[in-house]
């Protein structure tokens, strides 16, 4: 008997099906891969699992007993973990506090904090995953949060697991030693249930993929049939085409740090300690790392939100160190948000307006020094709208309603319609379905090739290696030397994400030597 | 100068610190709790007024002191709902609907009053709770007019203080609490109702509010009058930031605020001829302003305060 | 229970909300009213015909209108940048301050020249009171709702301190009053015998320029954006502490014009309470307009219909005239649960 059954789930939000029929079973001790694109209701489904939507049809059965749906705390009880994309854990209090929420009754007198941690330390030892109790969680490392979130889960005595992109934050390294502490699971009789769009992983770790796509199931495989591109073209009903370009020869410098560093004050980001980094034009650099090592500070402070404290930035050899954002834009410099909702666009204004949001002091869009011009904004927007195709009904809806795919576009089509010297892309294509990643990288090719240089910042190393020339890593604020793409391998990369930068200069000098 | 620092020595001095910071303690922890779960709560004033009359009023009427102050504490929470369901249920704008219910409170305070009392021109007045006799530490010399004859409300006040801490900081639900303030994703992974514990918390907060207000109609005075809370709720929002969310530095911020304001008084006493009283009395909104000012830079804010929860979002 | 962004929202139901509230509100007040044992019909009839049932009646209802416009205005400007200022008590007071300090025989200009003079002295008054509340906000991140509303207390008691000494009127025979505004100075009545004067006109010419500003010009299009995502703005290149500042100089302006009307219109001369507490109804006001610029001069004018109203209300049946402040307060919390559904569509599952 399956450990779980889901029978012909379906849940729409208004008009837009997330499920679809859904049905599927998990055996005892495998890993089940749930496999699609962004977009495809993998989340939604496990969120239907865990309690957090109630399907509008289906049923979900635990060992063959039917499980009462919408209540976290009975999937919890029934047995079921889950660990989600985006953490859930809270910063300002400890890894002990984080672990212990929920599990004692709210009417008891007291928590037990020596009971707790010693649990804790047994299940660290069992499954290899150590941690420190005491530590604040804002205070430890994105891996180490992890391994907080699989032991909140089983210290709730979970035999069936959800882990939801769990690598998207991680190492190669530090892939496989999770995929260890699965291994140690499934020995234990735990059940897991992969989520990944990673085929590379879902190939080596599980034991049978289902694929969903577009809410529908799109196929079930058993792993040892199946491979790469069986998979990407199920995932996506045709052949995947990323766009691809050639190296370009790379002209002048158009962005230049200096000895540059910043930060410091905010108790949770790393300085940037003495950054250097050149980016030509008609080449893109791409950045990897792991999150929270001083990416998104160097990333405001390319953007003009953030002041350097030392050292010094040029754009097309102008010193820019001091500039505010609308200098920035005006003298070229194109900019993609990491999280569109905070910092791309204002979710209640309308298209039109965030459009126009980073040209307000500019002719023609204002007159007489302090009207806008409405009539002016609206034709510009409405040729971004057509040469990016943003589809919408018509520019006066909010913002917020956008799919986030369009959403994006609009963020694109912003940056790049005064053709600038250089573009930052900080997770450009996070959360979006394989077209809108097409759409994104192809427009980001045709401004290399028209000359700009683009540094690309990406968790996804994937994408950095499809895209980049050249590859910096960055560890705890510093950046290693860049290594030319085609003497970089995954390994290595993942090696220096990990702490040794200095590697870079190793493979770079291999080369030469070779 | 000599004068000034005689102040000190008197043991009247302490005992009005300590009676001028009851209302202060309760009306701090109670925006603290609810603070805390995540939710600014501006109608402070509004219920320290309504609780200030409705706990005069049961007396009045002829009931007990307990009794009003159960009934303050009942009145607060109801207050204290009304805000939880506008703000956590229906995600409306904390600030707003804090000071909407501030409006609402006290209009309706003056407005009942008004109704039950129509013809009195000076304020009728209850019989408040007495100071109590304590057994030997009463008689004390200094110690014992300052620290040892207070009534039992006062003591009361003092005791909520380790009671609030110790649910706070050890006891699941008080983890549920602070945890709804800090992340309420982590508490709806861990299938813990978010809307449920900051409900809780605000009525509670409400209640503690209510009972601060009630204070001052039922033990330091004996009567009702307009203008009676005369911004002390607002001071209290002030001392919340000032403690850091922290209870212990609560009690010790409204002592020291109430040290500071026993002071005036009786500095206005002496240099009255010096300076204008308005002066005098301008000092406790200004040292709440500093206070604020002092600790702001290093306050952390609990993470989620102000902003709304809306189940399954961003999981 | 769950909340559904609405895709299209109707001018109609934008309209028809604050309306609805209203009506709410005056239900739940009818139960006050039944408490009195009057008709609930029959109070209601009172305070119309207090507010509405003669030409004076309605000159009084504009009167007290005028101030409300400003301060509401100056609640409107400042919340839809989301900047808290709950000072209006306060900056409408340094505005009386500022005008009794100008126009009580300082100056003696042409009433063309003197009048101007004063409300843009009462104006910049009014602005300076928020540049500690700003600068405190923008250098050090201090909560301005605080801050705003204890400097009311603080201002109150200055003026209380100026008014009986340095600035009382040796004429007053001891009431702690000012000098009276100087004749050129006083705005001029419209309406033959009764108190309304030129300060309604200029309420409802700010009204109508800060619609204008809001809606075509760069600053009031930063003014929003900052009001409603301040990261994207900032991120945009919308210099976040000069928008913050410019809100304050223009909200506490706004409510520093209150103070001139009322000094130099409604009064004559300062007193302590010439003032009834219009900083914080302005905050009413401005909600039930949903922060509309001409929608004040209509909320304004319902208030202030409520108050003048209820006075007549409460003299001709026997209730506390605290009624009005009630039915505003109530007005204010079902306002914004009718505003949510103008927004929102509710998704029971």
């Amino acid at each position: 008997m399956p450990v779980l059954e889901l029978n012909n789930i379906n849940k729409s939000f208004g008009s837009l099906i997330a499920n679809k029929d859904i049905t599927l079973s998990l055996e005892k001790g495998e890993v089940l891969a749930l496999l699609g694109e962004n977009g495809a209701g993998k989340t939604t489904l496990m969120n239907i699992l865990f309690g957090h939507y109630r399907a509008d049809a289906g049923e979900i059965k635990v060992n063959g007993k039917k499980l009462v749906p919408g209540s976290t705390e009975n999937a919890i009880d029934a047995g079921i973990g889950m660990v989600h994309q985006h953490f859930t854990l809270a910063d300002n209090m400890s890894v002990l506090d984080n672990i212990m929420l929920g599990t004692e009754s709210l009417l008891a007198f007291r928590t037990n904090k020596a009971k707790a941690k010693e649990k804790i330390h047994k299940l660290s030892q069992q499954f290899g995953l150590a941690v420190n109790p005491d530590t604040y969680v804002a205070d430890i490392s994105v891996g180490e949060r992890q391994r907080v979130e699989i032991l909140k889960v089983l210290y709730r005595n979970a035999k069936i697991l959800v882990l939801d992109e769990p690598t998207a934050v991680l190492t190669p390294q530090e892939v496989d030693q999770l995929f260890k502490t699965l291994n140690l699971m499934l020995a234990q009789g735990l059940s897991i249930i992969f989520i990944s769009h990673k085929l590379h992983e879902i190939l080596q770790i599980s034991h049978r993929v289902v694929i969903l796509r577009r809410g529908k199931m799109a196929g079930e495989v058993a792993t040892k049939n199946a491979d790469r591109d069986m998979l990407a073209q199920m995932m996506v009903g045709r052949e995947i085409e990323r766009p691809k370009v050639d190296h370009l020869t790379p002209g002048k410098i158009v962005i230049e740090l200096k000895d540059l560093s910043a930060g410091g004050h905010k108790q949770q980001t790393p300085e940037l300690k003495q950054i250097r980094l050149q980016v030509h034009e008609h080449e893109i650099v791409g950045v990897a790392g792991v999150s929270g090592n001083g990416q998104s500070l160097l990333a405001d402070v390319l953007s003009g939100v953030q002041a350097s404290s030392s050292g010094n930035l040029y754009f097309m050899g102008e010193n820019i160190s001091k500039k505010s954002p609308r200098e920035l834009v005006s003298m070229g410099i194109g900019r993609i948000p990491e999280d569109r909702h905070q910092d791309g666009v204002i979710g209640d204004m309308a298209l039109w307006e965030n459009f126009i949001i980073e040209d307000l002091r500019k002719l023609p869009f204002w007159t007489f020094g302090w009207l806008l011009n409405e009539k002016a904004c609206r034709n510009y927007s409405d040729t971004l709208i057509k040469t990016h195709d943003v589809r919408c009904n018509n520019m006066d809806i909010q913002a917020n309603l956008l799919s986030g795919g369009n959403m994006q576009k609009l963020i694109l089509a912003r940056a790049l319609s005064h053709n600038p010297k250089f573009i930052l892309a900080n997770q450009p294509v996070r959360g979006l379905d394989e077209g809108a990643i097409a759409a994104v990288h192809e427009k980001l090719f045709e401004a290399k090739r028209k000359g700009a240089g683009i540094l690309l910042i990406s968790e996804d190393l994937d994408e950095i290696f499809s895209l980049s020339d050249r590859i910096t890593v960055m560890y705890h604020g510093m950046l290693s030397k860049p290594v030319d793409i085609d003497k970089a391998s995954i390994k290595d990369i993942g090696v220096m994400m990990a702490g040794d930068l200095a590697l870079a200069k190793t493979i770079q000098e291999d080369s030469h030597a070779a | 100068m000599i004068d000034f620092l005689e102040l000190f020595l008197t043991a009247g001095f302490w005992a009005a610190t300590i009676r001028i910071s009851c209302p202060l303690i309760l009306g701090t922890l109670g925006e603290l709790i609810s603070e805390r779960s995540g939710v600014l709560n501006l109608g402070i004033e509004g219920i320290m007024t309504i609780g200030s009359m409705a706990g005069w009023m049961w007396v009045f009427q002829g009931g007990s002191l307990w009794g009003g102050i159960v009934f303050a504490a009942v009145v607060g929470a109801l207050f204290g709902l009304i805000h939880a369901v506008f703000t956590v249920h229906l995600g409306l704008s904390q600030h707003v609907s804090g000071i909407g219910l501030t409006m609402f409170a006290s209009s309706l305070s003056f407005f009942i009053f008004r109704m039950m009392l129509p013809a009195s021109t000076t304020p009728p007045k209850i019989i408040p709770f007495e100071p109590v006799n304590i057994p030997w530490l009463s008689d004390l010399p200094f110690l014992g007019e300052a620290f040892f004859s207070h009534t039992p409300l006062t003591y009361a006040a003092f005791f909520i203080v380790p009671v609030v801490m110790y649910v706070l900081f050890r006891t699941p639900i008080g983890l549920a609490v602070r945890m709804a303030g800090e992340s309420p994703a982590a508490m709806e992974a861990q299938g813990i109702d978010v809307l449920l514990i900051r409900t809780g918390a605000v009525m509670v907060g409400g209640a503690l509010m209510a009972v601060g207000g009630a204070y001052l109609t039922m033990s330091a005075f004996d009567a009702f009058y307009f203008g009676m809370i005369n911004g002390r709720g607002w001071i209290c929002v002030a001392l919340v930031i000032f403690a850091s969310w922290n209870p212990g530095k609560a009690l010790f911020g409204a002592l020291l605020f109430a040290g500071l304001d026993a002071l005036q008084v009786r500095v206005q006493q002496l240099a009255g001829s010096f300076i204008p009283y308005q002066f005098f009395l301008m000092a406790p909104y200004v040292m709440s302003i500093i206070a604020m000012v002092i600790m702001t830079r290093k306050a952390r804010y609990p993470k989620a305060l102000l902003i709304p929860f809306r189940r399954g979002e961003k999981i | 229970m769950q909340l559904e962004l609405r895709e299209k929202t109707s001018l109609g139901l934008a309209v028809t909300a604050p309306i609805a509230a209203v009506v709410a509100a005056l239900i739940f007040s009818s139960v006050l009213i039944m408490w009195t044992g009057e008709s609930v019909f029959h109070g209601y009839a009172m305070l119309v015909k207090g507010a509405f049932g003669s030409v004076f009646a309605i000159t009084e209802t504009l009167t007290k209108a005028t101030p409300l416009i400003l301060t509401g205005l100056a609640a409107a400007v400042a919340f839809k940048a989301k900047f808290w200022n709950i000072g209006g008590e306060g900056q409408l007071y340094c505005g009386a301050l500022a005008a009794t300090w100008v126009g009580t025989g300082m100056v003696s200009l042409p009433m063309v020249l003197m009048i101007p003079l004063l409300l843009i002295v009462g104006a910049l008054a009014g602005g300076l009171a928020l540049i500690i509340p700003v600068f405190l906000k923008t250098r050090l991140n201090v909560d301005e709702v605080v801050t705003t509303l204890l400097l009311n207390f603080i201002i109150l008691l200055f003026v209380s301190f100026l008014l009986e000494g340095p600035l009382k009127d040796p004429m007053s025979l001891g009431w702690p009053q000012a000098a009276p505004i100087i004749d050129t100075g006083v705005l001029p009545v419209i309406v033959a015998k009764s108190r309304l004067h030129t300060g309604f006109i200029i309420a409802v010419i700010a009204a109508i320029s800060i619609w204008a500003l809001m809606r075509f010009s760069v600053w009031g299009f930063e003014l929003r954006a900052v009001g409603q995502n301040q990261n994207a703005a900032r991120f945009a290149g919308i210099s976040i502490n000069m928008t913050v500042l410019r809100v304050a100089l223009i909200s506490g302006g706004l409510a520093g014009l209150a103070g001139i009307t009322e000094v130099a219109g409604t009064k004559g001369y300062l007193t302590l309470d010439i003032s009834t507490g219009f900083g914080y109804t302005g905050i009413a006001v401005a909600m039930l307009a949903n922060l509309n610029p001409v929608g004040v001069i209509f909320s304004a004018v319902f208030l202030a219909s409520i108050y003048v109203g209820a006075d007549s209300m409460s003299r001709a049946i026997e209730i506390p005239n605290y009624i009005a402040d009630v039915i505003v307060a109530a007005s204010v919390l079902s306002v914004l649960i009718s505003l949510m559904l103008v927004k929102y569509k509710i998704r029971w599952r």
